[in-house]
């Protein structure tokens, strides 16, 4: 299975990552759409850029092989795919009490901006296309689909 | 402080109804001409330190940013150019020399466009690069007169001198880790590897981690022997002494103390945040002669195995100076013409001083002519190379290969804003802030200047092919195949080339 892999030393800090993440997961897809009319129900990043000083880097869930967010899922909500291997999460059956935030070794799971569930859970863009937008959109390569 | 009078150079134009606030623009920019507003979502761009990188624009995500030149709206006057009065404000506010980056931008005529390449018409036939084998491999080094042959044994008695081979006949100028980042020396040096072409370390040593690079650098011995050491001289294919460059004629180097950080520090042999100050002339040098024994000495030390270019800035004498430096034992004769670039310069002596690299390759090359000693030395030209077409003209021209710098930069992302000597440069190349050398990834800048040569080594060919000459070394110093359009005949003679419309 292909992943991103992240390259920390050529992260520019940029977070056009996570703008194209959030085009991508919006409703319309369209940029100043999304950011200009959509404002209430655009998603999050399913991206975060992670910066200190001059270190800055993309970090989007690693769909860990012992991914304590789906053992430790009171709902089930949290699963692996087994056809991709990747970590998803059914939305539907999050009921939000947050156990995958908390769990989560790299900080990645987020809640959603009403608070009620998983909010910002990378999907690797499986079946949107080639490579993810995040990667295909990053202007120097600190972010590779492999 | 009084109210500064200089106006911003740039105007900077933020379509509302395109902007997201995303704040890439704010987060790009190393002179910190956006700003993001929270109170309103909004950003607020200050023109008056933009410099016109076009960073901003080429990164917004809905192409909400247009940066243009600000038209200042001074009354028209053709002796007060705007570019002088505004040195003048500088001047007159800040008591200082105006410094400037990368190469002259006066209009001094361009010969290389003043030149016309031949073709083939059927008297002679024109070559199919795709279906015929046509040779651009170069080299360097000096050639012997004559070659003696040992008929009974089958083998040559004559020692060659040390060639260098290059697969075309562009190499990369001196640019210094100093003066570039490391992620741009990384990407001109493996680009040079995967080219068959060489690099060149400049006057700042070579950082250890390129030794293993060394077979496509070649190494500069300059003015303030920065980081010479005896490895230095080993592992580099080539080395350079440079007297001069055609940004600067005359005038020494100075990389600023804040620049100096550990890693250039052991790479120049300095302590850390010391000024590097290269002086004017070497002072061991005020003669040929001394030259001759720089060159000696440097040849000793490398066991005669490596060639030894001399790079001079085209001056007014430049053919009599060239002559004895050959004379003097180099092997390359490298002549940066007047458009040459630099990392940091005087604009004044940047604009004013030195002649354009045409016509001192036109004159190197008939002088060593003259004198019979053309074959002892290969010329390299320098300064305002372009295009594979400005390639091809200065090989008609005489020269056995050309230098490119401002090009090569070009393709590493540079939008020449001339700001080099700021240390601010928001494209990653011109700086050594960790936030700011991060944005060139060596493998991109790499794979991008691979790219330009193989493009320019299939134009080569194809203008070749169209002449029907099937090896560069034909077309060397072959210069029936140029014509001079829109030139005085004074001018096509001392580029010894006819008019246009003149047969053989």
């Amino acid at each position: 299975m292909k992943k991103i892999r992240i390259h920390e030393e050529y992260c520019i800090g940029c977070h056009l990552c996570e703008i194209t993440c959030v085009v991508k997961h919006s409703p319309s897809g369209k940029i100043i759409k999304t950011f200009r009319e959509e404002k209430e129900n655009r998603p999050l990043p399913r991206v975060r850029v992670e910066e200190e000083g001059y270190v800055s880097f993309a970090l989007q869930c690693r769909h860990c092989d012992d991914a304590p967010c789906v053992e430790n899922c009171l709902t089930g909500a949290m699963y692996r795919d087994e056809k991709t291997g990747m970590v998803l999460c059914d939305e539907d059956r999050c009921m939000g009490c947050w156990m995958c935030v908390m769990s989560c070794p790299f900080g990645v799971a987020e809640r959603s901006k009403d608070r009620t569930r998983v909010g910002s859970k990378c999907d690797g863009c499986v079946g949107k296309g080639e490579v993810p937008p995040c990667v295909e959109n990053c202007p120097n390569e600190a972010l590779t689909y492999e | 402080m009084a109210k500064s009078l200089l106006l911003p150079e740039f105007k900077i134009e933020r379509d509302s109804a395109r902007c997201i606030a995303c704040q890439v623009c704010a987060r790009q920019c190393a002179n910190a001409v956006h700003t993001y507003d929270e109170t309103d979502d909004s950003l607020w761009s200050e023109e008056a330190q933009c410099v016109g990188c076009q960073r901003c624009v080429t990164l917004c995500p809905t192409g909400a940013l247009e940066v243009r030149r600000r038209e200042r709206g001074f009354r028209e006057n053709a002796n007060w150019e705007e570019s002088f009065l505004y040195r003048l404000y500088k001047q007159a506010e800040t008591g200082g020399i105006v410094l400037t980056g990368m190469g002259c931008d006066r209009p001094y005529p361009i010969y290389w466009d003043h030149l016309l390449l031949n073709a083939s018409q059927v008297t002679n036939p024109s070559i199919d690069p795709l279906r015929e084998p046509i040779e651009i491999r170069t080299f360097l080094g000096r050639k012997e007169a004559w070659l003696d042959v040992d008929w009974e044994h089958r083998s040559l008695k004559t020692v060659l001198a040390p060639q260098l081979e290059l697969s075309l006949p562009v190499l990369f100028s001196a640019m210094s880790y100093g003066s570039i980042s490391y992620n741009a020396f990384r990407s001109l040096a493996e680009a040079a590897r995967e080219v068959g072409t060489l690099c060149n370390s400049g006057e700042g040593g070579l950082h250890p981690d390129f030794y293993a690079l060394g077979g496509n650098i070649i190494v500069q011995v300059a003015s303030g022997r920065f980081g010479v050491t005896p490895e230095y001289l080993q592992v580099a294919r080539a080395i350079e002494i440079k007297i001069g460059q055609g940004a600067k004629p005359g005038i020494g180097g100075h990389l600023p103390g804040e620049k100096v950080t550990p890693e250039i520090s052991r790479t120049r042999r300095i302590p850390v945040g010391s000024d590097a100050i290269s002086p004017a002339p070497h002072h061991d040098i005020y003669s040929i002669e001394d030259l001759e024994r720089l060159i000696f000495a440097i040849k000793e030390t490398t066991n005669y195995q490596k060639p030894v270019s001399v790079k001079i800035a085209a001056v007014h004498n430049v053919a009599a100076i060239a002559s004895g430096a050959v004379r003097a034992g180099a092997d390359i004769i490298a002549i940066d013409g007047i458009r040459g670039g630099t990392g940091a310069a005087p604009q004044v002596i940047r604009d004013n001083v030195g002649i354009p690299a045409e016509i001192a390759l036109a004159q190197v090359d008939e002088r060593l002519r003259q004198e019979g000693i053309r074959h002892r030395a290969s010329i390299v030209i320098a300064g305002g190379i372009r295009s594979s077409s400005d390639v091809i003209k200065a090989v008609a021209l005489g020269a056995d290969a050309v230098y490119i710098g401002t090009a090569a930069l070009l393709a590493l992302g540079c939008h020449l804003c001339q700001k080099c000597y700021t240390g601010r440069c928001n494209w990653g190349i011109a700086t050594q802030d960790p936030i700011l050398t991060k944005r060139l990834n060596p493998q991109i800048g790499k794979r991008r200047l691979v790219n330009l040569m193989r493009a320019w080594a299939l134009e080569m060919k194809e203008i070749l092919g169209g002449m029907g000459i099937n090896a560069i070394e034909s077309l060397r110093g072959n210069r029936e195949q140029l014509r001079a359009v829109g030139l005085r005949r004074e001018e096509a003679q001392l580029l010894g080339v006819k008019l246009a419309g003149e047969g053989w």
